[in-house]
């Protein structure tokens, strides 16, 4: 079979991605199915579904929250496989996993890998997991067809840009900042040169990622990138509804606006 | 034995670097940096005067001559790092990092602390080298070691209070992470133990060094032979690995690492990854971990705030695996009962961390030959200690 994202990847031609991420369990397990179909709705390309993390270090106060209620709430690993299973019967929007590493080493890689093929998602973003330390991880993605997302941030060295470039399946995630995921720091006229100078030497496609917040954020990465990835703001968005039932819609008119603003 | 770490920062399996992307260039730059100081003759100067003249080294060798006889057994010594500047063997470590900080151009520095001897000792080489200096700790930790927090603020480091997870080292580091992510290209992170990504871990062992090589010199000098065995408590473990490190190819000194057992190793409240963690990733390195079947760390749990962390150095877990070193644990109750027998037979108080490696040569004296020539690392003093001390008291 192939796999959902290259082949979305395949014929993408001029649209911009949009992907959001949501943390599985947060605030409940059922909420966060709701959150998927909504971002489908409001024509997100493809879904990063967070696994959550005891120490999230990657992450600034919003997913950290959202962790934090997840595993409060006993989210497990399991109920997150039956999750994507349950996306499945109704969608075939790509799927990816957004996680720390000690989850997988917990299960142990290669169960894990398996059970990431038999419950149908189809990518991995490992924060903590740079290059150097995945070839495992890759050997195994690819024999059971998972495509791995790398970051590259804005301090990475030309030489591995290209070594990420080349170990790289699927598309890679640009960070914007040097931060942690949610950061408020401004977009300047450096972070334009950054994607600018990807643009060049990256041959794959590549979301821009790290406080995005709003649809002139997206607009804006989005001049010099393939799309945009949203995270801490869609937490937010949640933590703010009046109710539990309007965060669904609250989450599919936000969405909805910034991918209007990508087109 | 070989060299460690290799080349990509292992310790046989342990190690490596589990890091976000944006900080891989600043761990390149680092043990770059590093590389060239080692082989610098300045620097060592440097290194040497302020290990002297600063922090007062060498620290004493010292015969507990009424523990030996309350022991009745083996002959006690201790490797007196508890007389350093601050208190504490921590400072080894700072003043080495500062002057990489210092070299390197960066004067912002951040740090996280438990018990608070890093974060003092931290605060102090930044008063000294006039560089800003930030602290995270855990707002549990705020309340057991306040001496220190004060300290700190008195020699003009920011404490910043951590309040996430369980508000103790495990979460000040995640915390720290996070500033130096954010604040990469000016910031210096000194970390305090040996933990880490590579190089942390190397290096931290390097500076701390100094302890074992001291120890082997003068006890070589002095009883021309060197100790049966050398016994440390182990949190992230760099007094351990900073005594152990000198005698590593002397087969004939056994090495005894002590893991806090807080209320035993029977309950979930202990601290000790080597005798009931697995393998698995925090903060930046593969090591002993305790973590639950889906790969959440588990909240530990120490009467001591410096051991109360739920992963060890990747050095120490390769050690152990290799069986060159042997891990034990004690608990809190045999800890603080060692705590007030030192106090009182040696006019020395011992910090709760170096209780441990006390606690494990009281709490079962038979174990000891006679005449054994046993070296306990006295990693601090007690000061900062006697809130809690007061408290169980109660
Ligand atoms: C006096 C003392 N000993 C030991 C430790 C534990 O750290 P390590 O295992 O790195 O020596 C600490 C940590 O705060 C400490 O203050």
């Amino acid at each position: 079979m192939k796999n959902r994202i290259t082949t979305y990847l395949d014929s993408l031609g001029k649209k911009k991605l949009l992907v959001p991420y949501f943390t599985a369990g947060f605030p409940t397990m059922g909420m966060t199915l709701q959150y998927i179909k909504a971002a489908e709705c409001a024509g997100c390309d493809f879904v990063e579904i967070g696994i959550p993390f005891s120490d999230p270090l990657a992450d600034g106060p919003e997913i950290q929250y959202a962790s934090k209620v997840a595993l409060d709430n006993k989210t497990t690993l399991n109920q997150i496989f039956e999750l994507t299973q349950k996306v499945r019967k109704h969608s075939e929007i790509p799927l990816l996993f957004m996680g720390y590493y000690n989850p997988f080493l917990a299960v142990g890689v290669k169960k894990f890998l398996q059970k990431t093929a038999d419950s149908k998602v189809d990518g991995l973003i490992i924060p903590d997991l740079p290059i150097d330390e995945s070839t495992e991880i890759r050997n195994l993605a690819d024999k059971q067809n998972i495509s791995m997302t790398y970051l590259v941030a804005p301090t990475t060295e030309k030489k591995r840009i290209q070594t990420i470039n080349n170990l790289t399946t699927g598309f890679v995630y640009a960070v914007t900042v040097t931060g942690v995921t949610g950061s408020g720091k401004k977009f300047s006229p450096e972070t334009d040169k950054y994607l600018k100078m990807l643009q060049k030497s990256l041959n794959h496609r590549f979301v821009a990622g790290f406080g995005v917040s709003s649809p002139a954020d997206a607009k804006r990465l989005a001049k010099y990138s393939d799309g945009v990835v949203i995270g801490s703001k869609l937490i937010k968005i949640i933590r703010e509804a009046k109710t539990q039932k309007s965060s669904v819609t609250d989450i599919e008119k936000f969405l909805t606006g910034v991918r209007k603003s990508l087109s | 034995m070989v060299k460690r770490p290799d080349k990509k920062g292992r310790f046989g399996p342990y190690g490596g670097r589990y890091v976000p992307e944006t900080v891989i260039a600043s761990l390149d730059e680092l043990e770059s940096f590093y590389k060239k100081a080692k082989r610098d003759k300045k620097f060592k100067t440097e290194l040497n005067n302020f290990f002297r003249d600063f922090i007062g080294r060498p620290s004493p060798l010292y015969f507990a001559e009424r523990l030996t006889e309350y022991l009745d057994g083996p002959k006690v010594y201790f490797k007196r790092e508890d007389c350093n500047h601050t208190g504490a063997h921590k400072i080894n470590n700072t003043v080495g990092q500062i002057l990489l900080a210092k070299y390197m151009g960066k004067k912002r520095i951040i740090a996280e602390t438990g018990a608070g001897q890093h974060g003092l000792a931290t605060a102090t080489v930044c008063a000294r080298f006039g560089f800003e200096c930030i602290v995270y700790m855990g707002e549990e930790d705020l309340h057991r070691q306040k001496p220190n927090v004060e300290k700190m603020e008195l020699l003009g480091a920011k404490v910043v209070p951590v309040l996430s997870g369980s508000r103790t080292l495990k979460d000040a580091t995640s915390e720290a992470l996070r500033d130096w992510v954010t604040n990469i290209r000016d910031t210096f992170y000194i970390i305090g133990s040996v933990v880490g990504p590579h190089p942390y871990p190397m290096l931290v062992r390097d500076f701390q060094s100094v302890i074992g090589i001291e120890t082997k010199r003068d006890f070589k000098k002095r009883y021309n032979r060197l100790p049966d065995k050398i016994i440390a408590c182990v949190g992230g473990g760099s007094n351990a690995m900073g005594i152990f490190d000198a005698f590593i190819n002397e087969n004939n000194v056994k090495l005894i690492g002590v893991e806090a057992a807080g209320h035993g190793l029977h309950t979930k409240q202990h601290a000790a990854p080597l005798a009931k963690g697995k393998p698995g990733v925090l903060h930046g390195s593969f090591s002993y971990l305790v973590f639950d079947k889906d790969g959440q760390v588990i909240l530990p749990h120490s009467i001591s705030a410096g051991l109360d962390y739920p992963g060890i150095g990747p050095e120490h877990s390769y050690l152990h695996d290799i069986k060159r070193v042997k891990y034990e644990s004690v608990t809190d109750k045999q800890a603080l009962d060692a705590f007030k027998l030192v106090s009182k037979l040696e006019g020395i108080i011992p910090a709760l961390e170096s209780s441990h490696a006390l606690a494990y040569l009281i709490k079962d004296k038979k174990k000891f030959k006679k005449n054994e020539h046993i070296v306990v690392c006295m990693s601090g003093r007690g000061d900062k200690d006697l809130g809690i001390i007061l408290k169980n008291e109660k």
